[in-house]
Order: structure tokens, then C-alpha cells, then sequence
């Protein structure tokens, strides 16, 4: 533990009353992981005050839904945690999917797995890179970017697109796999564990890491509960919930993996967990690649999805036969999207991502509102850097892995 | 006329030898940032400069050129003259330090008999630069930076002059020619085996004392941005980063000549009688860069309690037991 410091905090206008010094760190600061800006008062090296001031990275996403079809409102959510776009596309789709009650393939949903464990490691990768970097480590950073640019070559051939992929649709993906895919990923899976013991040797045993990460923002698996922190913020501290096995979507049944927990809940525990997680994802990639052969030449969209150019109101219908509704009667309207509330939250990398859709039965979504765990995880900061030093709080930011894309929407 | 050409002939040679050691040694400094590029490049999987000349030989050129060309921006609200005067200070005190340092037998600048002494000094006033930049620079992030490399500065030079007086006590002389030559007296011709736990604490705290990792705390970019040189732009932020090098010269220069035997080497080389000193420089510049490669960095308690709590009280031995031993024998 690092030592804490007792402040006495004295009234201006008081005799005693000193002014703080204060640091404003951001909104342009290399390790704010975006723009975030911390209010700082600081006692010497000791920060006696944070307060996260988010919002410059404001788009509107929620807002611009509404005037988008749903189809193309799914491009959005590429923006929000734009490390991991393949997760955020797949959240949201699923939450498209059961408003309209769509039944998606089973290729395409171990299809859609794949991708999000890839976002998964390419975001922990990320995550890994900074981290390190901001701890003061050069070399692992370029060690991860390495391996996350094999990762974005693979999206690449998947999709055409490296970062922002909007690979899921509404009712399944886009595109099946090309079997040069499929052997350059398991190249990739062969190859991967062995690069995570690489990162393990660079900084798992370095004494100056341990010291930095050891006992640094502690926080007890009852206060993260408190706190809303999810994700692997949370299963540092010992909490082993994970979405993906609390409430599997997609293919996540029919994989087995396990959820890595931390015990103390320290900055080196939650490495510990990401560290795991890698392994875990590059597993079920794994055994996804393997499934994938059982469905070969199986469509990867459901056939009753709606179409890519979705009408923007309401249809008016012709009179022709419908999958669902049988013979539609000329005139009558009937609703693209029924009416009516979703919400459905995923395991994204940074932690629990939520979808909650209301639907007023045009094609337009009438509210968006994403849960996004980088909004609550900043919102910790506070709690976690109590009595601990400025360079400690670089430690925090990194070891809550917040994107300010997502936080601020 | 020929009086007038007389009284200043040694004046003329000395301050001919005086631009010539300037010229090489930044030559050096020029080049240990291309290596340290080229190196810390490789050992990260990339490949370093290499677009300006061959190989990129001529980068550290593009780069003064470029950091002349830029335009030299002062603060509002800074303490102007400090501002200006701030990185002289830091290059003047590392490049004087070079004077003392007895490049072979018959070459040494000023053969002072305090020559430690004023490398300890000159390092110490180096700090000065730092600390007076982050004070006039009217930043909140340079003024940490200031405050925190005062701190180290004092507490590790503590360290690294303890570290020397093994050092003087076996060679009985603050003359670094003369500890040279004392070394090669002795049985193990250097004195970085008797001295291996001043040769420890020296390197360490020498780390410390040219702010590099993992000790680069006053210029910790992902905390300060770059520390106490954050507002300095152009040739001024130029002259620190000189500065920076300088000072890892000196002190790799130094632990050559009181530790690894200065210009001696195990056999001689016709013609280069510096080449001893040069491979033992250059290996330990390579050991700062391979170390900066691989290390995270400190936190400021923790390396405030490696100076005061380990280091120093390990310097305190090895003089106590040097003591002993020569007291003994």
C-alpha cells in the first residue's frame, strides 16, 4: 500500500487557507487515453482531489440514431468503443434482433464470436501497449502493436475495414469467411500464446512493474460492485461475473472457457485477469474455427432479416405475401420494427456494454441508450486514487482501460 | 611581437584542444541519440531512422537542423531571462565536466587534482538548469518536473559521490589520471571488481543523476507531458535534450576512468591510444539505452526510498569496508 496522507482541508478565507495547486491533466495529455480531463489538486506529488471532467468527445451517437434507419445506426456504435468496433456492432445487433424476434444462424452467430473475441484481444492488446507504455515499459507497447496489426490485417480481409469493421448486420454478418481466413486465423491462434509469454517475460517478473501495480488502487469486490464497475475491473476484484456466461449470447454456449478472477482487486490483479483473458479468447476463437467446418455453406443471415436499406417509416404494404404475417392486405400499415423496449448487454471488452432500444414501430429507432462501462469505470476514478500519488493515477486510468469514445457518446 | 606570440601560445593550443574535444564530443552526443534510436528500434521489433542519408546516418543533422529552423516560442508569463538562461546552464555544466576527463595518458583537458570534485559539482549545477526551467516556464507540469529532479538530483548525488570514495581511498587521489594509473597498479587492474559495490551504487544513481529510465521522473512524459522542458520549443528544447546526452557521456566517461580502468585495456592498439576508453564508453552507452529498452519506470516515493534506503547505506558499506581493508593490508 502506498503510504496515505492526511489532509486538512481548510476553508478559504481561512488563515491557514492555502491555495491548491492544481492540475488541470487533459484533455491533451498523452496518457489520458483520449480526452479525458482530471481536475487535479495536488499536495506535492499526492493528489488530494480528482474529479473527471468528461465530454469532449461528445458525437451525439444516441441522438443521431434516432434520425437513422436501424440498419444505419449500427455504423454508430462502431464509434463509440472504436478499439473494440466488432463487439459494440454485435451488442447492438442483438439488440435489433430481439425486438424483431429474428432467429440468427448458427454460422453466423460462431461467425460473430469469432470477431468479438478478436476485438477482445486487439482491445486487451491495446490496453496492454498503453498500460505499459504509461507505466514507463517502451518496448511492450511495440511488442502489442505487433500483434494487433495481425489482428487488424485479419479484419481487413474479413471486412475490408481495420478498425471501424461494422462486420455484424441486423440478422446475422455480413460476409462469410473466406477459407483463407479461417487457415490465417488458426496461424494466428497457433502463434498467439506463445506471444502473450513474450509480454509475461518483458514485464510480469520486473521488479519496478510489481512496485508500480502491486497494492495500487486497491478496491474491494463489494465497493466495485457498488461502483457499477464490470468487465474485468470487476473480476479483478474477485467477482466472477461475466456476461458471456451469466447470459450467453450468440455462440457462447457451446464454448467452453473460463472466467479469470483476480483476489485482491489490485492494478496487478486486474493485468493478471486481462493477461488471462487473452489466453481465454485466443481459446475460443479456437474452438469456434473448429466448429465452423459442422456449418460450412450454411447462410450467415437470417432470411427474414430486414433488408440493408431499410424504409424509413412506416411500409405501406402491396399486396403481397409476407414470411411472417401471411397474405398483407393492400393499404393497411404495418410496423417495420414492432413496438416496444429492449435491452440487452453483452460482455465488451472494457466491461458490461448495453443496448436499450425503444421502438415506436417506424423503421427509425425513437431512443438509443447505451450502458457504456467506460462512463461508470471514469466515474471510479475518484475512489480509486484516493491517497495515492499522480503517478498512480496514470496507473488507474490504465488499469480501468477507459475509451473516451464510448464514455462520452 | 614575438613576446605577445609566446604568452600565447599555450593559451591558443589550450583552447585549440578545447574545440577539438567540444567538436568530437558532440559528435558523440549527435550520435548516441542515432544510436540509441537505431538500437532501442531494433530491440522493439522496428527499424529506426533511416530515410535521411544512408542508414540514416544523417538524421541527428536533420534533427539540429530542424530544431534551429522552429520557432522559439517563451510563455506568457514566464520568468523570461531564467527561460533563456535555464538550458545554457544544463549544457554548460555537462559539457564542462568533459574537461577533466583524462581521454588517454597525455590528453586530458585540465589535469586537475580535484577532478572528481568537479564532476560532482558541474553535475549538481546541471540540476540548476532543470530546476530553474521548471520554476520560470509559468507551467504547472514543468514546475513538478523541477521539483521532482531537485529532489533526485540531491538525494542520488548523495549516493554517487559516496559511491566514489571507495574509489579515492584505494587510488589516495581525487586526480582522475592519477586513478587511472592507480588502477593499473593494482592486481585486478580495475577497480570494478574490489569496487563492485561502488561500481553498483555508481551506475545506478549515475541513471538517476541524467534523469533516464527508469528514473526520468522529472521528464515522465505519460505523467508530465515531458516535465520540466515542456514549454521549451526549438533550439532551447534542443540544448536540453543535448544536455541530457551530455550528462550520459560524462558520467559513462566517468565510470570508465575510476572504475573500468580508463585507456588501459588488455593489450595496446598502435595509433589509437583512446581505444580502450572508446569501447568501454561505448559499451556503457549501450547499457543506458538497453536499459531504457527494457525498464518501466519508478514511482517518486519508491525511487526517493531505493536512494535513501538501499543505495546510500550501500555506498556507506563498501567505504567502511574499503576503509577496513586498506587500513588492514
Amino acid at each position: 500500500m502506498a503510504p496515505t496522507v492526511e489532509v486538512v482541508q481548510k476553508q478559504c478565507g481561512h488563515p491557514e487557507w492555502e491555495e491548491p495547486f492544481v492540475v488541470n491533466m487533459g484533455p491533451q495529455h498523452p496518457s489520458t487515453h483520449g480526452v479525458l480531463r482530471l481536475y487535479l489538486e495536488l499536495d506535492g506529488e499526492n493528489v488530494v482531489k480528482c474529479d473527471p471532467r468528461i465530454g469532449y468527445l461528445h458525437r451525439g451517437v444516441e441522438k443521431l440514431s434516432e434520425n437513422m434507419t436501424y440498419t444505419q445506426a449500427m455504423i454508430l456504435t462502431d464509434r463509440l468503443d472504436y478499439i473494440s468496433s466488432a463487439a459494440n456492432n454485435v451488442g447492438y445487433c442483438l439488440a435489433v434482433e430481439k425486438l424483431l424476434g429474428l432467429e440468427v444462424p448458427r454460422r453466423a452467430r460462431l461467425l460473430r464470436t469469432i470477431v468479438c473475441e478478436m476485438a477482445r484481444i486487439s482491445s486487451h492488446l491495446l490496453w496492454l501497449a498503453t498500460h505499459a507504455l504509461d507505466i514507463g515499459a517502451m518496448t511492450v507497447f511495440l511488442y502489442c502493436f505487433r500483434d494487433r496489426e495481425w489482428l487488424l490485417d485479419i479484419y481487413e480481409k474479413i471486412c475490408g475495414a481495420r478498425l471501424t469493421v461494422s462486420y455484424p448486420r441486423v440478422g446475422g454478418v455480413r460476409l462469410d469467411f473466406t477459407s483463407e481466413i479461417i487457415d490465417e486465423l488458426y496461424k494466428f491462434t497457433e502463434e498467439f500464446p506463445s506471444r502473450i509469454l513474450d509480454y509475461e517475460t518483458l514485464i510480469d517478473v520486473n521488479r519496478i512493474w510489481l512496485k508500480r501495480t502491486k497494492g495500487i488502487a486497491v478496491i474491494s469486490a463489494e465497493k466495485a460492485v457498488n461502483l457499477g464497475l464490470t468487465g474485468p475491473s470487476l473480476r479483478g476484484s474477485g467477482v466472477p461475473y461475466d456476461v458471456r456466461k451469466f447470459k450467453p449470447y450468440d455462440a457462447y454456449d457451446e464454448v467452453e472457457f473460463e472466467v479469470p478472477v483476480g483476489k485482491i482487486g489490485d492494478t496487478y490483479d486486474r493485468y493478471r485477469v486481462r493477461m488471462e483473458e487473452l489466453r481465454q479468447a485466443n481459446r475460443i476463437i479456437r474452438q469456434c474455427l473448429d466448429k465452423l467446418s459442422e456449418t460450412e455453406g450454411e447462410p450467415v443471415v437470417a432470411e427474414e432479416a430486414p433488408d440493408l436499406l431499410m424504409p424509413e417509416k412506416k411500409k405501406t404494404p402491396q399486396a403481397v405475401p409476407h414470411p411472417k404475417k401471411g397474405f398483407l392486405v393492400k393499404g393497411a400499415e404495418v410496423p417495420v420494427v414492432p413496438e416496444g423496449e429492449v435491452y440487452v448487454s453483452i460482455e465488451a471488452p472494457k466491461g458490461e456494454l448495453g443496448y436499450y432500444i425503444v421502438s415506436d414501430g417506424s423503421g427509425k429507432p425513437w431512443r438509443v441508450r447505451v450502458r457504456a462501462p467506460s462512463f461508470v469505470h471514469i466515474s471510479s476514478i475518484p475512489e480509486l486514487i484516493k491517497g495515492h500519488m499522480v503517478a498512480d493515477l496514470i496507473a488507474v486510468i490504465g488499469t480501468l482501460d477507459v475509451v473516451l469514445g464510448e464514455c462520452d457518446r | 611581437m614575438e613576446a605577445v606570440l609566446k604568452m600565447a601560445t599555450p593559451w591558443l593550443i589550450l583552447i585549440l584542444e578545447a574545440l577539438v574535444l567540444l567538436v568530437v564530443a558532440l559528435l558523440h552526443v549527435a550520435y548516441t541519440t542515432y544510436a540509441e534510436r537505431k538500437i532501442i528500434g531494433h530491440m522493439q521489433q522496428r527499424l529506426g531512422p533511416n530515410r535521411v542519408g544512408p542508414r540514416g546516418l544523417l538524421q541527428p543533422i536533420a534533427d539540429v537542423v530542424k530544431l534551429v529552423a522552429k520557432e522559439d516560442i517563451v510563455p506568457s508569463g514566464a520568468d523570461k531571462s531564467l527561460f533563456y538562461l535555464a538550458p545554457f546552464i544544463s549544457l554548460v555544466a555537462g559539457a564542462t565536466s568533459l574537461a577533466v576527463i583524462p581521454v588517454w595518458e597525455k590528453f586530458a583537458l585540465a589535469n586537475v587534482n580535484v577532478g572528481l570534485l568537479v564532476i560532482l559539482a558541474m553535475s549538481s549545477l546541471s540540476s540548476y538548469g532543470i530546476i530553474l526551467s521548471g520554476w520560470a516556464s509559468n507551467s504547472r507540469y514543468a514546475f513538478l518536473g523541477g521539483l521532482r529532479a531537485s529532489a533526485q538530483v540531491i538525494s542520488y548525488e548523495v549516493a554517487m559521490a559516496l559511491s566514489l570514495v571507495g574509489v579515492m581511498l584505494m587510488a589516495g587521489s581525487m586526480n582522475l589520471s592519477e586513478i587511472v594509473k592507480a588502477q593499473v597498479a593494482s592486481p585486478f587492474k580495475i577497480y570494478a571488481i574490489p569496487q563492485i559495490i561502488g561500481f553498483f551504487v555508481f551506475m545506478v544513481s549515475a541513471i538517476a543523476e541524467t534523469n533516464r529510465t527508469p528514473f526520468d521522473l522529472p521528464e515522465a512524459e505519460s505523467e508530465l507531458v515531458a516535465g520540466y522542458f515542456v514549454e521549451y520549443s526549438g533550439i532551447r528544447f534542443g540544448l536540453f535534450y543535448l544536455a541530457e546526452y551530455f550528462g550520459m557521456v560524462v558520467m559513462s566517461a566517468l565510470a570508465v576512468t575510476c572504475f573500468l580502468g580508463g585507456w588501459a585495456g588488455p593489450f595496446e592498439i598502435p595509433g589509437i591510444p583512446f581505444f580502450w576508453f572508446l569501447v568501454k564508453l561505448y559499451a556503457l552507452i549501450f547499457f543506458y539505452i538497453w536499459v531504457r529498452a527494457t525498464l518501466p519506470r519508478y514511482r517518486y516515493d519508491q525511487l526517493m526510498g531505493l536512494g535513501w534506503k538501499i543505495l546510500i547505506p550501500l555506498a556507506l558499506l563498501n567505504i567502511v569496508i574499503t576503509g577496513l581493508i586498506k587500513v588492514l593490508v
